[in-house]
């Protein structure tokens, strides 16, 4: 079997990767995808420290994080839509009416 | 065996993250982010956590990212032209950013190596839908209620905000 | 895999769940072609006419002939649409549909394997078959094909809601979310004596998922020319024509497990006696497949009788109203239950 290192490894670079996405993509919805992708990554950690520690407690938690992408999934891309229906664009850098 | 089949499940993870970040169309990101999706429930039932690794593939698979799908092709987003266009800069300092944040993560874990828990007898037992429901439903029932809450309001937020407002006064 | 297994299989020395999975699969593929021709015999036979008999005695190898058409007809891209996708947007639904073969019961010990949340495992499948329908339309580049391929998105979430509570009223029943004891559950009751709300929702419910008429609007003729497959030709479309029916003969595998007692024969438990394994595994398999058989019969009886809903009243009908009846059934059930186990 292997150690709990690897698993958090992928965990953190995929975290990173997700980091990255939110800096260098302007596209609202591909930024919103990135927040999920660093979800997952945290999810990951949280249940390999879970059975590795063998408690449950860990994998609770990912279930309420689950729950609570949902939520945040269905506003966040309500927004999207305000958005694109005001702008006719979802590109973040021209969304810039409140800019100073 | 669990190794190859863990290696070959991180590469897929990895790849299709990287593959979402940096492909310029939306729905290609979309369904990289599917397959990451996927290969962390299996990568979840490599951890013996088969509960979640299926309410993985349910609820992000299956209903999160087809809605995002749906939104992508009702709003028929046009793909960014350029990538990596002028703000070189940018694109710099985000990913050094990047490497400092894996770095910062790495070092912390680097400096815990020894606190790390090992593997246990009880892994196995842990992350059956018996086990998570078990605690679910007793010492997390309050949290799970609000859940409940929490979705509703959600959709009702959701519906609010993305409603398109018809002005009833012109017609009739 | 199972130790009271199918004695059979041991005898050749072959695992039961190799075996189980082999016959499985070769029946999923199969039940298309049979389904197709059954289809058109049935459809004719509701209208009053005679319906495919010139290939082979009674039209019997009238798919055969389909099929070598599909194969030989030119294989159509749209100039514009997007080809990787359009390419591999026919196969998931096939691939989601197989799938599922892997928690099925088909008898007293003849699965492939029993996993503990096995119920949960077969709606994340169907929940991934959506993505085929959707970017098919998206990938053709084409207005019917685009809202074709978002009807189906939009109905299959809906109609996912009251299913998944109509399996739940079974598997609170049950006591498991393990396919193989929701099926060994049924030995004295069948579900449909205990919950048959639950069961008219779940029929319905997979009669929406499998986009059969009353709520083949993904595919209406007259408002979207062929909806999400107007832009595909060839095998391709072949793709989409054999996961339509597999998912009329998964439809049929689960309302039959669910809810039919499965292998089970009616009140078995009393009265029928201990059988030999071999006999025993016979009759179960003949059981099941009849019962499969006559839900697959209804699938295209209601097809050829029942004329199609309009879009609105679909998502009414899913949302207002199996929704709410789901949750309720739902908790009839539980108190039902609860009164049963507690009180009496």
């Amino acid at each position: 079997m292997l150690e709990i290192d690897w698993f958090l490894a992928v965990s953190a670079v995929m975290f990173t990767i997700g980091i990255i996405g939110v800096l260098i993509r302007r596209n609202a919805i591909v930024i919103f995808m990135c927040v999920e992708l660093m979800l997952n990554a945290v999810n990951l950690s949280l249940v390999s420290f879970a059975s590795y520690h063998g408690n449950i407690d860990g994998q609770i938690l990912v279930f309420f994080a689950l729950a609570v992408a949902a939520a945040e999934a269905v506003v966040g891309l309500a927004i999207i839509i305000a958005i694109y229906r005001n702008n006719l664009s979802v590109d973040v850098s021209k969304i810039n009416l409140l800019r100073w | 065996m669990t190794v190859y089949i863990f290696i070959v499940l991180a590469v897929l993870a990895i790849a299709s993250a990287l593959a979402m970040v940096i492909n310029k169309n939306v729905v290609n990101s979309a369904l990289f982010l599917v397959l990451n999706m996927v290969s962390l429930a299996g990568i979840y039932l490599l951890l013996n956590a088969q509960f979640l690794a299926i309410i993985q593939i349910l609820v992000y698979a299956g209903a999160i990212m087809v809605l995002f799908l749906f939104v992508i092709m009702l709003l028929n987003v046009e793909q960014e032209e350029k990538l990596f266009d002028k703000f070189r800069v940018k694109y710099f300092l985000a990913f050094l950013l990047g490497v400092a944040v894996t770095g910062q993560i790495f070092y912390s874990l680097a400096g815990v190596t020894d606190m790390l828990p090992e593997i246990s007898d009880k892994m196995a037992a842990v992350g059956t839908v018996e086990a998570v429901g078990d605690v679910l439903f007793t010492t997390y029932l309050l949290p799970f209620e609000l859940t409940a809450i929490l979705l509703t309001a959600a959709v009702v937020g959701a519906l609010m905000i993305a409603q398109h407002k018809i002005k009833r006064t012109e017609e009739i | 895999m199972s130790p009271g297994g199918f004695e059979l299989f041991s005898l050749l020395y072959i695992p039961t769940w190799v075996a189980v999975l082999a016959i499985g699969l070769f029946s999923y593929l199969n039940s298309a072609a049979i389904l197709v021709y059954a289809e058109r015999r049935v459809a004719s036979f509701i209208q009053n006419r005679v319906g495919p008999n010139r290939v082979g005695p009674a039209g019997l190898l009238q798919p055969v002939a389909d099929v070598v058409k599909l194969l030989l007809k030119e294989d159509v891209t749209p100039t514009h649409g997007y080809k990787v996708l359009h390419a591999v947007a026919p196969m998931i639904p096939v691939i989601t549909a197989l799938m599922s073969v892997a928690v099925i019961p088909f008898g007293e010990g003849l699965y492939v394997t029993d996993i503990n949340a096995g119920v949960l495992y077969i709606l994340a499948v169907a929940s991934l078959g959506v993505y085929g329908v959707t970017l098919a339309g998206w990938s053709s580049n084409s207005k019917y094909s685009l809202l074709g391929g978002l009807r189906a998105a939009a109905q299959m979430i809906s109609y996912e809601l009251p299913m998944g509570m109509a399996v739940a009223s079974a598997v609170l029943v049950a006591g498991s979310l393990s396919m193989v004891e929701i099926a060994a559950s049924q030995e004295y009751l069948w579900n449909i004596f205990i919950n048959p709300i639950g069961a008219v929702i779940f029929i319905v419910a997979a009669f929406a998922e499998a986009n059969r008429t009353p709520f083949d609007l993904v595919e209406a003729e007259q408002e979207l020319v062929g909806g999400f497959h107007t832009e595909y030709s060839g095998m391709k479309f072949g793709m989409f024509f054999l996961a339509e029916y597999m998912h009329v003969f998964i439809g049929s595998i689960l309302i039959t497990t669910f809810f039919f007692g499965s292998y089970h024969l009616p009140f078995a438990g009393y009265w029928l006696p201990e059988l030999s394994p071999l006999l025993k595994g016979v009759l179960d398999v003949s059981v099941f497949s009849a019962k499969v058989v006559f839900w697959c019969f209804v699938f295209i009886w209601v097809r050829w009788t029942i004329p199609r809903f309009k879009y609105n009243q679909v998502m009414k009908l899913g949302w207002a109203r199996l929704l709410p009846l789901s949750i309720l059934n739902f908790m009839i059930i539980a108190a039902g239950l609860y009164i049963y186990h507690n009180v009496l």
